[in-house]
C-alpha cells in the first residue's frame, strides 16, 4: 500500500470503485461540505474536493478534505498548478499529509480567464505531469524537488486526469503513459459521453498494458437540463458531448429523468469495457442525484474497507 | 522583434495634460515595423493631440522626430537640442526606448505613448503574434521550432492539456494549440519520440530578473 486510503484499498482489491465530486462553497460554511459528505458517504469510496474549479474562488480543497475526513469520508484533494508555485505546492502537500489526506489529484487547472478573477496571474510553475513526478519523488525518495530530505513519511496515492477526447487523439494514450511513468496511481477521466471513442481509447490503453499499471476511473457527468448539455457541448473546455445526447435532452419530457437515464446507460456500457476500474461522478451542483445513480447502476453496497 | 501597441488617445492626452511644449519621439526599428511608433505614427499622434488640445481650448506645441533606435544612448543623445526646447517628451518607443530617453535626459519627464506587448513576429499583414517569452532557456530544438513556453497559454512543457479541441486552445479558440502544432511538426520530422520525453520543471533562474547579459568577448 502506498497511502492505505479507502480508495487505494478498493482499487487494489480489484473492486469497481465509485468516487464523486464535492464542490466547496463560495463562502465559509462548513455545513455545505458536511451535508454533501453525509449524503454521499454511503455511496462512494472516496470524494474529490475540487480546487477552485473553473478558476472561481471557493473554500480551499484542503479544508474541504479535512471536513470530509472528520465525517469518516476518504477525501481526494484536487490540486491545480494554476495557483501555486513549487514552494507552495510542496508545503501544501506536507500539510495535507499531516492532516491525514492521502489521495491527491494532480491537475494543470482551468485557465484563470474563465473564472471570477480573469486578471489574475496564472502561476503554472509546474505542469500536471511535473506535479505527479514531484509527488512520487516526495513519497518514494522522501526528497523535495530541490533534492533535500523530507523528514517523516509522505504516504500518497497519486491521481491524475486524462481526457480521451482532446487532440491529437493518437497522442492521448502516450500522454497517459507519460503520467503513469511519472507516478500516477489512478486516473479520473474527463466526462464520458461518446462511449465508442472512449472504448477505442481504452483499447489503446489496454494494448499497451497501461490498465495494469494505473487504475482508470471513467468520468460521469449527469446532465440536469438541456441548456447544460448545450453549454457543455459548446463552451466547456475538454468536454465532448455528441449531438445525439443534446437531442435526447431536447426531446425529453422530464429532463432530469432523461439525464439520469443517459448516465446509467453510459455506466452500463463503461462497465463492460476491459480495463476500467471504476467511475468518478461529477454531479456539478446536482450532488443529490449521485445516490440514485450508484444505486440504479447496481453498485451498492460499497465494499467495506 | 518587439511588438507594441499605441495607448488610447484619451490616456495619452491625460498624461500630458498641462504641458504646452512637448517633443514626440518615434523609433525607427521594431515599433516602426509593427506600425506602432514609427515616423508615420508620430505624425498621426502629433496632429491628433494638437486637435484634441485645441478642442479643449488649450494650445499644444509639438515637435516631432524619429530616431533609428531609442534603446541606444548615443542615438538618443542626438535629441539634446530639441529636448532643451520642451517641457516633456512623449516616446513612441518600446519600454526600453522610454527608459533610455529617461536616463539620458534625467531632468525632463518622459511619457510612454505605447504599451509594449511582447517579442513576436508578423502572422499576416497588420497582425503580430508573440513567439518568444525571453525565458533564457531555449528548448526550440526539441519542440520543432515552436515555443510551448509562450505559445501554450499555460506554458506547459509536457504536451497538450486536456482542453485542446480541434487543434485550438481552450483559452482562446482563435489561437492554435501550441502542443498540437508541435506534435504535427515533430510527426513530419519523424521525431515523435520527443513527445514521450519528460521535461523537468523550468529553471526560472535562467534569467535572473532584471536580466543582464555580458557578451562573451567583452
Amino acid at each position: 500500500m502506498k497511502a492505505g486510503t479507502s480508495l487505494e484499498k478498493v482499487l487494489e482489491s480489484g473492486k469497481f470503485a465509485v468516487t464523486a465530486e464535492v464542490g466547496p462553497p463560495r463562502g465559509t460554511a462548513a455545513s455545505v461540505i458536511q451535508r454533501k459528505g453525509e449524503l454521499l458517504r454511503p455511496y462512494c469510496d472516496a470524494l474529490n474536493v475540487t480546487d477552485n474549479q473553473t478558476a472561481i474562488v471557493r473554500m480551499s480543497s484542503v479544508s474541504g478534505c479535512v471536513l470530509l475526513k472528520q465525517l469518516g469520508v476518504d477525501p481526494v484533494m484536487q490540486m491545480v498548478c494554476r495557483d501555486r508555485n513549487r514552494i507552495a505546492i510542496q508545503s501544501d502537500i506536507l500539510g495535507a499529509v499531516a492532516l491525514g489526506i492521502g489521495n491527491i489529484l494532480c491537475l494543470s487547472g482551468d485557465y484563470q480567464s474563465f473564472g471570477d478573477h480573469p486578471t489574475a496571474k496564472g502561476v503554472f510553475d509546474l505542469d500536471s505531469i511535473q506535479l505527479i513526478q514531484l509527488l512520487s519523488q516526495m513519497r518514494d525518495e522522501k526528497k523535495f524537488l530541490s533534492g533535500e530530505n523530507i523528514s517523516g513519511e509522505v504516504p500518497l496515492f497519486i491521481g491524475a486526469a486524462e481526457n480521451p477526447y482532446a487532440d491529437p487523439f493518437e497522442y492521448r494514450v502516450l500522454r497517459l503513459a507519460k503520467k503513469v511513468k511519472a507516478g500516477a496511481d489512478f486516473i479520473q477521466t474527463q466526462a464520458i459521453f461518446d462511449v465508442g471513442k472512449f472504448a477505442k481509447w481504452m483499447e489503446m490503453v489496454t494494448e499497451r498494458g497501461l490498465d495494469k499499471e494505473v487504475h482508470i476511473l471513467a468520468g460521469i457527468i449527469p446532465i440536469r437540463a438541456v441548456g447544460m448539455a448545450r453549454y457543455m457541448r459548446d463552451k466547456v473546455p475538454g468536454v465532448s458531448v455528441p449531438d445525439g445526447i443534446v437531442t435526447r435532452m431536447e426531446d425529453a419530457k422530464e429532463a432530469r429523468e432523461e439525464g439520469l437515464k443517459i448516465s446509467l446507460e453510459i455506466i452500463e456500457q463503461i462497465m463492460d469495457i476491459p480495463g476500467v476500474h471504476g467511475i468518478h461522478i461529477m454531479a456539478v451542483n446536482w450532488e443529490d442525484i449521485v445516490p440514485a445513480i450508484v444505486e440504479k447502476a447496481g453498485l451498492l453496497p460499497r465494499p467495506l474497507i | 522583434m518587439i511588438v507594441a501597441e499605441r495607448k488610447p488617445l484619451e490616456e495619452i492626452k491625460e498624461m500630458i495634460a498641462g504641458y504646452k511644449r512637448i517633443l514626440i519621439v518615434g523609433c525607427g526599428t521594431c515599433v516602426t515595423i509593427c506600425w506602432a511608433g514609427g515616423e508615420k505614427e508620430v505624425g498621426i499622434l502629433s496632429s491628433q493631440l494638437r486637435l484634441a488640445f485645441g478642442k479643449d481650448g488649450n494650445e499644444l506645441l509639438t515637435s516631432e522626430v524619429t530616431i533609428e533606435r531609442q534603446c541606444e544612448r548615443e542615438m538618443v543623445e542626438e535629441l539634446r537640442d530639441k529636448v532643451q526646447e520642451v517641457e516633456a517628451i512623449l516616446s513612441l518607443g518600446c519600454g526600453a526606448g522610454v527608459q533610455t530617453i529617461a536616463e539620458v535626459f534625467e531632468e525632463t519627464p518622459v511619457y510612454p505613448a505605447l504599451n509594449t506587448k511582447f517579442v513576436g513576429m508578423p502572422e499576416r499583414e497588420g497582425v503580430w503574434v508573440e513567439t518568444c517569452r525571453a525565458c533564457g532557456d531555449c528548448l526550440l530544438g526539441e519542440t520543432g521550432g515552436i515555443c510551448p513556453v509562450v505559445r501554450c497559454a499555460k506554458g506547459l512543457l509536457n504536451g497538450p492539456c486536456g482542453g485542446t479541441k480541434r487543434g485550438k486552445c481552450e483559452v482562446d479558440p482563435e489561437k492554435d494549440c501550441a502542443w498540437t502544432l508541435i506534435y504535427r511538426r515533430l510527426e513530419k520530422q519523424g521525431r515523435l519520440d520527443l513527445m514521450r520525453k519528460y521535461y523537468p520543471p523550468r529553471n526560472f533562474q535562467a534569467v535572473t530578473r532584471p536580466g543582464k547579459v555580458e557578451a562573451l568577448q567583452a
